[in-house]
């Protein structure tokens, strides 16, 4: 494990699920053909999914999924208070996620549509960042672990960690995508960053912005686009809503 | 040039063992009910159409791909090896068009005939034999002979243009001369000549889309802040689609990945796009170009300005496969006449 006989610092990492799937944490399992080292390149301190140790002695929390509940904003002011690092995993952690649609309908209605006649407590659904600060995003539904490995080997060797800031369409036509536009799709691709190698074109689904906004995406000329291939607002409204990504943006 | 001509069926009896072989395949149909062509392996001719109109993508990615591995490092203990690996499997593109080879040519003079050779480059265009064609008409959009990348004379092994039932054939080097040995060919006679000179005319009169580059460095550097650039700008997704289906754009970034284990690192070349927001952007975060127009000007200063300054042509083949791919609909033959409307008012 020596780098030029230095002996690289294990982490040592918590990770923490909120609302979500839990489909991120299981995504830090996967990538089989390198978990063991990745296993090996840190120090698990807290993880429910892969440990039965639970300790409050961590470096980096890895926070799963967004807030809905009082008690979870409790319980992520705790986190950042012992957390060096407090990464952001997932759309739902970064943007809220697909339970920020929730926020659309009236909260006693939609907890009585899910819950019935048991309502539970619950909250506007919020993401991290809206609760206590975040110091690293990664975004995705879900997450991409080789950007988890990468934030790893920043945090252990100093190397540049950087998400793209260009938009999936540079992806799409790094696999060969042929464009969804050009089938008659809509895809949020041209406003969306890149990074997750764009699996939904490449299957035939029009990209649903789950990693978000690229840098300085062009909205304006995007929302033409859109319109004059015919898509309503409503379409694209639901799109941009999926993921609740696209907040710092209004459809004119 | 030596020419031939092949029965196109005996064309079909080429055989190229361990070669990988390339071709225009049909991939899908477009909204429109337009066919959609990619460059792609096969095993068997059935497979792909040599009288496709033209690919959405440039066969640019089987010299420069869009992703590659330049070295490898191994690291133990207080020491470290590094692997370089150029070799690359033989390989054979059939179908490329005139735009496509001439992009070959551009890229040689920049990779290949240069004071810095970038030898993965030399490897697999020395080990690719390419066999072109010509175009049966111009294809939508395309405004190859208003920059000269029209016709073709050299880079490439064998080139073909269809007269019917034989394939008219340049052969342009000594292993296509060679491969030639083991299939029926004909000495050209000159009812050949004049089959392969009416079809070529037909061609070049088939062009809807012209525009004059001749002055356009000078024009470029004139007209530096004009709102054409502004205009296009505005409309520009900063996506980098026009350079990733570009066949000469070769503009690219490296990074370097660790391995998870430490143990290695590699050393990975992307292509990159000169539209891409921090394309520009410097160590210290400084960035030269932060806005669309001024990053879409610069594309065009280097296809038309800055490369022509270089190499005495310009950059850009003609094809409009960025013109085509543009969800904006920039294209090149639109802005540049509306700078040379500019330079009129």
């Amino acid at each position: 494990m020596k780098y030029l006989g230095i002996e690289p610092q294990k982490p040592k990492i918590a990770v923490f699920d909120f609302t979500s799937c839990e489909g991120c944490e299981l995504q830090l399992l996967n990538k089989e053909e390198t978990l063991a080292d990745f296993l090996n390149a840190v120090e698990i301190m807290s993880f429910r999914e892969a440990s039965s140790s639970s300790s409050d002695d961590y470096d980096i929390a890895l926070i799963e999924g967004a807030v809905s509940r009082n008690d979870e904003v409790k319980r992520l002011e705790k986190i950042r208070k012992n957390a060096k690092v407090l990464v952001a995993l997932g759309s739902c952690a970064c943007f809220g996620g697909v339970n920020r649609l929730k926020n659309e309908f009236d909260l006693k209605s939609a907890n009585k549509e899910v819950y019935g006649n048991n309502p539970k407590e619950t909250i506007n659904v919020r993401a991290i960042k809206d609760i206590v600060p975040v110091d690293i995003e990664i975004p995705g539904c879900p997450v991409s672990k080789a950007e988890v490995e990468s934030l790893i080997c920043h945090v252990v060797w100093d190397s540049p960690f950087q998400l793209p800031v260009y938009p999936v369409c540079v992806e799409c036509k790094q696999r060969f995508t042929t464009c969804l536009f050009e089938k008659g799709q809509l895809c949020l691709g041209p406003i969306t960053r890149a990074g997750c190698n764009a699996p939904c074109p490449a299957g035939g689904q029009g990209c649903w912005g789950c990693r978000g906004p690229a840098v300085e995406p062009n909205y304006a000329s995007f929302f033409t686009i859109v319109k004059e291939k015919g898509f309503s607002d409503i379409e694209l409204k639901e799109k941009l809503n999926f993921f609740g990504a696209f907040q710092e943006v209004t459809i004119s | 040039m030596l020419f031939k001509t092949i029965k196109k069926q005996a064309f079909f009896d080429f055989y190229f063992p361990d070669f990988q072989c390339v071709g225009p395949k049909k991939v899908g149909i477009n909204n429109n009910g337009k066919p959609i062509y990619q460059f792609l392996p096969f095993s068997s001719f059935d497979e792909i159409d040599l009288d496709y109109e033209t690919t959405e993508y440039s066969a640019k990615t089987y010299f420069l791909p869009y992703k590659e591995t330049l070295s490898s490092f191994e690291f133990k203990e207080d020491d470290w090896t590094q692997n370089i690996k150029y070799s690359t499997r033989p390989r054979v593109i059939i179908g490329l068009h005139p735009c496509d080879i001439n992009g070959l040519i551009k890229l040689d003079k920049v990779f290949e005939k240069t004071l810095f050779p970038d030898p993965y480059y030399i490897t697999r265009r020395q080990n690719t034999f390419v066999v072109g064609i010509d175009c049966k008409k111009p294809c939508d959009g395309g405004f190859c002979s208003s920059v000269g990348s029209n016709t073709v004379t050299h880079g490439f092994d064998l080139f073909l243009t269809d007269i019917g039932d034989r394939y008219f054939v340049k052969i342009g080097s000594d292993r296509a001369f060679n491969a030639l040995q083991k299939i029926k060919t004909s000495e050209i006679t000159k009812n050949d000549n004049e089959l392969y000179l009416q079809t070529r005319n037909k061609f070049e009169d088939g062009f809807e889309k012209t525009v004059r580059v001749e002055n356009l460095p000078n024009l470029l550097d004139i007209e530096f802040e004009s709102d054409v650039w502004g205009k296009w700008g505005d409309k520009c997704l900063s996506c980098g689609t026009c350079a990733m289906v570009c066949p000469t754009c070769y503009c690219y970034g490296i990074t370097e990945h660790i391995s998870m284990d430490f143990n290695k690192s590699d050393k990975i070349k992307q292509l990159y796009s000169c539209n891409l927001n921090d394309f520009a952007q410097v160590a210290g975060g400084h960035n030269f170009r932060p806005e669309p127009a001024t990053r879409l000007k610069y594309r065009y200063y280097h296809q038309h300005r800055g490369f022509v300054e270089s190499f005495g042509q310009p950059l850009c083949v003609g094809c409009n496969r960025c013109g085509r791919a543009c969800l904006s609909g920039i294209n090149p033959t639109d802005v540049i006449s509306d700078l040379q409307r500019e330079q009129k008012r």
